[in-house]
């Protein structure tokens, strides 16, 4: 669909803190463009800005400079068409599981039949019918984290943003997670964008994984990852791509990558 | 017949629950029995001997034993101390919660309050007893007034803090399901910081009952506070006692019914549940 603006466009954005101790440069001029439907990993060690630069497509953070758009339009503070799925799953303690996904329906102001409508069937499609009524202290991280998408998904979010969600799972649980996803992801046409710092987990999911490297954080590649799904962790084509993206998560140490302000997409199958 | 394992057996699970039970009596049982042994073939001692107190508590509860100023007049007294108690605990929440969620949310306000409070928090409520009379006059309201002082700070600070203390995650997530920032206080603060202000409005209840007799101090004439000061300008040292056990009780009844109140209402928390 080449007409119109695409669902994120982002040109140039830095993000510098100011502390006492003098300034911290989070990301400097990064630039990406996300077509809608999208399955994107942000992938780097801690420091590179993968989470700075999620914070600022949900609009939790203001660029320094630089601009994110979301359709065109600048994205300047959070809103229900982003929605954030944290890694601490951040639920409303106070709430059921229901309560928790109606929130987002209530805020808009949908009627009452249509939350109740809304919750049902987002409640139902992370399969926790049986838990609708429960607080999130009595559930698993795996079914708050299932709560969390639910939340996002019951708002008519465009765009998922994630963070590091299945990080604080065991790894049964992770890999459960990860297929729920997919096949969701498959299922609504969602645009999601990961942030991850496990190679595996990013060539399972995504069709796109973007590198960066850290001091200060920037975008060193944006790779596509055209494997066949479902994808085999176990297959050669999984492993040789695997350790492409290890090469290059490693390669900027030491020599300086080149400030590519718009880095070449490339195929890795 | 298949044999149950001990645990499971109804019979032991039964003497076992009864043993378990009989764990919180152990150390007043053992308190009474030493206090009798104490006590015991002195009849000089200051110290009057349980059974006096027990009599001493019936006489004041249903009369008939003595037949003095005492006799019978213990639901009056209770009553007294009840509605200063709840009365002056009222108060001080109607005032410490909504001033509380104000310093913790609006930093002007703080600016300008917590200063002031920090600096009179640690002035002990007897200190106050002297100028509360001269304020108030010798009577209820002096002793209202010291109930009120005690409750306000544990409900003051304890409501700033769950304010203060809201996960910031809480925030974001609110604002990026589309709560708009007039909501945030009603839909996210408030529930938030109900564990918390919880938590002062049951030590703000226990403080009342901890100060309700230097507040019946000021002269009032009736209130348990107001018994045991009169008892003790009378020796009745049995009268005394008896008043100190009745405070005790109506304290602990107090704060279980707050806490089953809170294991209620608050059945979301992983404090309370």
């Amino acid at each position: 669909m080449p007409d119109g603006p695409p669902i994120l466009d982002i040109a140039g954005v830095s993000k510098t803190y100011r502390t006492g101790a003098g300034e911290i440069h989070a990301l400097s001029d990064a630039s990406l463009t996300i077509d809608k439907g999208e399955f994107v990993c942000l992938i780097g060690a801690s420091g590179c800005g993968k989470s700075t630069l999620l914070r600022l497509i949900g609009g939790f953070e203001v660029p320094s400079a630089g601009s994110v758009k979301m359709y065109g339009a600048p994205v300047s503070r959070p809103g229900p068409d982003r929605g954030m799925v944290f890694q601490d799953y951040a639920l409303f303690p106070w709430l059921t599981v229901r309560g928790n996904i109606a929130f987002g329906p209530k805020a808009r102001g949908l009627s009452r039949q249509e939350v109740r409508a809304a919750c049902d069937h987002f409640i139902d499609m992370v399969g926790l019918a049986r838990f609708a009524d429960v607080y999130p202290h009595q559930l698993s991280g795996g079914m708050r984290q299932r709560v969390a998408i639910a939340r996002v998904l019951a708002n008519n979010a465009q765009i998922i943003l994630m963070d590091e969600p299945f990080g604080a799972l065991d790894a049964m649980t992770r890999e459960r997670l990860q297929e729920e996803l997919l096949e969701l992801w498959q299922r609504t046409k969602l645009t999601v964008i990961f942030v991850t710092h496990a190679i595996e987990e990013a060539i399972l999911l995504a069709n796109r994984v973007v590198i960066m490297t850290p001091g200060p954080g920037r975008i060193q590649s944006d790779n596509r990852v055209g494997l066949a799904r479902p994808r085999d962790v176990a297959s050669p084509e999984f492993n040789a791509i695997r350790r492409e993206l290890s090469r290059l998560l490693v390669s900027h140490h030491g020599a300086k990558m080149p400030a590519a302000a718009r880095p070449q997409l490339r195929a890795l199958v | 017949m298949i044999r149950n394992d001990g645990r499971s057996h109804p019979a032991a699970a039964i003497v076992s629950a009864l043993v378990r039970s009989t764990w919180p009596v152990v150390v007043p049982i053992a308190g009474l029995v030493l206090w009798w042994l104490a006590t015991k073939d002195k009849p000089a001692s200051l110290v009057p001997a349980p059974a006096e107190v027990g009599r001493a508590l019936w006489d004041l509860a249903v009369g008939g034993l003595y037949d003095d100023a005492f006799s019978a007049t213990l639901l009056t007294h209770l009553l007294a101390s009840v509605s200063r108690v709840y009365g002056g605990f009222l108060l001080a929440a109607l005032i410490g919660v909504p001033l509380g969620l104000m310093i913790g949310r609006i930093g002007v306000v703080r600016a300008m309050f917590e200063p002031t409070l920090q600096i009179l928090r640690p002035v002990p409520v007897t200190a106050w007893l002297p100028l509360a009379m001269i304020l108030f006059g010798i009577g209820p309201r002096s002793a209202f007034f010291l109930v009120f002082l005690g409750a306000f700070y544990p409900i003051l600070v304890n409501t700033i803090f769950g304010v203060r203390s809201v996960d910031p995650r809480l925030f974001e997530a609110a604002s990026m399901l589309g709560a708009s920032s007039s909501a945030i206080f009603p839909k996210v603060v408030l529930p938030a910081a109900l564990p918390s202000i919880f938590t002062g409005l049951r030590l703000g209840l226990g403080f009342a009952w901890v100060v309700i007799v230097v507040g019946e101090m000021t002269g009032v004439q009736t209130g348990l506070g107001a018994i045991i000061m009169e008892a003790r300008q009378l020796s009745r040292t049995e009268i005394v006692i008896a008043g100190m056990v009745v405070i005790g009780i109506a304290g602990f009844l107090s704060d279980q019914f707050v806490q089953w109140l809170g294991r209620r209402l608050l059945r979301w928390s992983p404090q309370y549940a």
